[in-house]
């Protein structure tokens, strides 16, 4: 048998991989290696966190190559970039770098306000943010290989990753009661293709890992969002816009593998030191929020 | 009183490990805690990332505790980032490893993910042939750089060995757990771990080979491996 590349497997595959994992944002080389040390199973190469492209406002792009290349050289971990959505250049570089997964982030300033990313076209894996069902099923009708809750990226306030990650787990419940007729009109409701509704309903879940992200600042948030349903759980601005990154980081790492566990979660989280402070997500006017970008 | 198989679950695919496993008649266990290593006939250690694992594992004395279970007669199989751990050197690394089977292995030898494939492997021993090869993936995936004298060669991608066995012990670069085919898996419980498990009280309802595949020479070399003094079902119902 010859051997096959860039198969739907694959890409799904290395999200098996990172599962009951922690990824990490991370602007350098250092805090690259910081995460890895603490337990990261993969790094976000990325020029600045959430919090602060919120804090400078204007546009925000694709990392600079150079600075994401020191990322991949300096760790032995999976490292993923993002691009912008429905910016397939970046997304051409990204793949050209040997990045292993692509985040068409809605962190970013999106470069097209109709169309996302082909992500058939590519090789390498994509994963792409949601807020219920409908999304997700789009984003996996378009090759996404692996889905995150969209949250409200650098809040520090995990309330809009948990709406999303019930939006979806009462999407998916709500598909395996209805009948067979119902699926259409229920695929037309969610905007969503058809087929994948229907394998959903049978399955009663997702045909790519869902991963939780979008305001985890704490461990027990991680616990939350993967007792909620997460199979693995990204952390952007609220390791390293804490008081003590490392700590931090190696406590969200346990917390992860241990969600279950109250003892274990309580233990880990004892004297981490100052945690991000958070945004009133309520408060944010609806143009500063990040999570209506990309349909 | 069916087989008791643990997966290492602190991070990594041990689902689709378990999913695979669902067909073979086995229990299977989520392993997070080493506490729950009582009572195990055999353990994976799945796909993840092996710095990950190690980090997860400075936390308990997880080493000692693998390493007794191993001497102990506990059956182990591990995939990818499970055999980086079950090995004993990592190549050109800094990196500590369980050492419970003959081999040298480097990390991340393939290339990043664009470069990971699938691919069809023989393998006598799990019943595939060319004609219906096992399908397996490689992600990110390592290769073993020397293996040790004593280390059988189950099966082969290109020129290097990737799947192996010494006694108790089974390792693949590749991942057989997320294609549906779970031959590999089959072979794990009715060969390996049965072959080494005297922790059955009845031992014979799990042996019934599926396939004819497993060679006589092999039974024979590893039936050598296999201590008497693991008839005491000890801990069997240990709670978990």
């Amino acid at each position: 048998m010859e051997e096959q590349k860039g198969t739907l497997r694959l890409k799904t595959g290395l999200a098996e991989m990172l599962k009951g994992g922690v990824i990490m944002d991370v602007v350098d080389a250092d805090q690259a290696k910081i995460a890895e040390d603490a337990g990261a199973v993969a790094v976000m190469a990325l020029e600045r966190v959430p919090a602060d492209i919120r804090r400078d406002g204007g546009v925000a792009r694709m990392s600079d190559p150079k600075m994401i290349q020191g990322i991949i050289d300096s760790v032995s971990i999976p490292v993923m970039a993002k691009c912008r959505i429905g910016h397939f250049a970046e997304a051409q570089v990204l793949q050209s770098m040997g990045i292993d997964f692509i985040d068409e982030s809605e962190v970013l300033t999106p470069a097209d306000e109709e169309y996302h990313v082909d992500k058939f076209a590519f090789d390498a894996p994509f994963v792409c943010g949601c807020r219920n069902l409908g999304e997700a099923l789009r984003r996996i009708g378009e090759g996404a290989a692996l889905l995150r809750t969209k949250g409200e990226a650098g809040s520090g306030n995990i309330v809009e990753a948990v709406r999303h990650m019930r939006e979806v787990q009462t999407g998916i419940r709500r598909l395996t009661v209805l009948s067979p007729e119902e699926l259409m009109t229920e695929a037309k409701n969610l905007g969503a293709p058809y087929d994948l509704v229907r394998l959903v309903a049978e399955s009663g879940k997702l045909p790519v890992p869902n991963f939780a992200a979008g305001g985890v600042a704490i461990p027990a948030d991680a616990a939350l969002m993967m007792q909620l349903g997460a199979e693995a759980v990204f952390v952007g601005s609220g390791i390293f816009k804490s008081g003590d990154p490392k700590k931090r980081a190696h406590a969200i790492v346990r917390a992860t593998t241990h969600f279950n566990d109250p003892k274990m979660v309580a233990e880990v989280s004892s004297g981490l030191g100052a945690a991000m402070s958070g945004i009133e997500t309520s408060k944010l006017p609806e143009s500063e929020l990040m999570q209506t970008r990309g349909w | 009183m069916k087989l008791r198989i643990g997966i290492l679950a602190l991070q990594g695919d041990f689902a689709a490990h378990a999913r695979t496993l669902s067909g073979c008649g086995v229990e299977t266990l989520e392993v997070r805690r080493v506490a729950q290593l009582e009572g195990l006939d055999g353990l994976i250690i799945p796909g993840g990332e092996s710095t990950t694992l190690l980090n997860l594992m400075r936390d308990e004395p997880w080493f000692e505790a693998l390493k007794r279970f191993h001497a102990d007669g506990g059956a182990l199989f591990g995939t990818c980032a499970g055999a980086i751990l079950l090995s004993n050197e990592v190549v050109d690394r800094d990196q500590s490893s369980l050492g419970l089977i003959e081999t040298s292995i480097e990390r991340n030898a393939y290339g990043r993910q664009i470069d990971s494939f699938e691919a069809g492997l023989e393998c006598p021993e799990a019943g595939a042939d060319r004609s219906d090869p096992l399908k397996v993936v490689f992600i990110r995936a390592p290769r073993f750089r020397r293996v040790g004298a004593r280390v059988d060669l189950l099966a082969h991608w290109e020129d290097d060995p990737v799947l192996v066995r010494q006694g108790r012990v089974l390792a693949a670069t590749f991942h057989p757990e997320i294609t549906g085919d779970d031959r590999l898996h089959r072979y794990f419980v009715e060969q390996v771990v049965a072959e080494a498990g005297g922790r059955l009280p009845q031992r014979t309802e799990v042996r019934v080979p599926i396939t004819s595949a497993g060679s006589p020479t092999q039974t024979e070399a590893h039936a050598t491996a296999v201590e008497p003094s693991r008839s005491t079902p000890q801990g069997e119902n240990a709670p978990c």
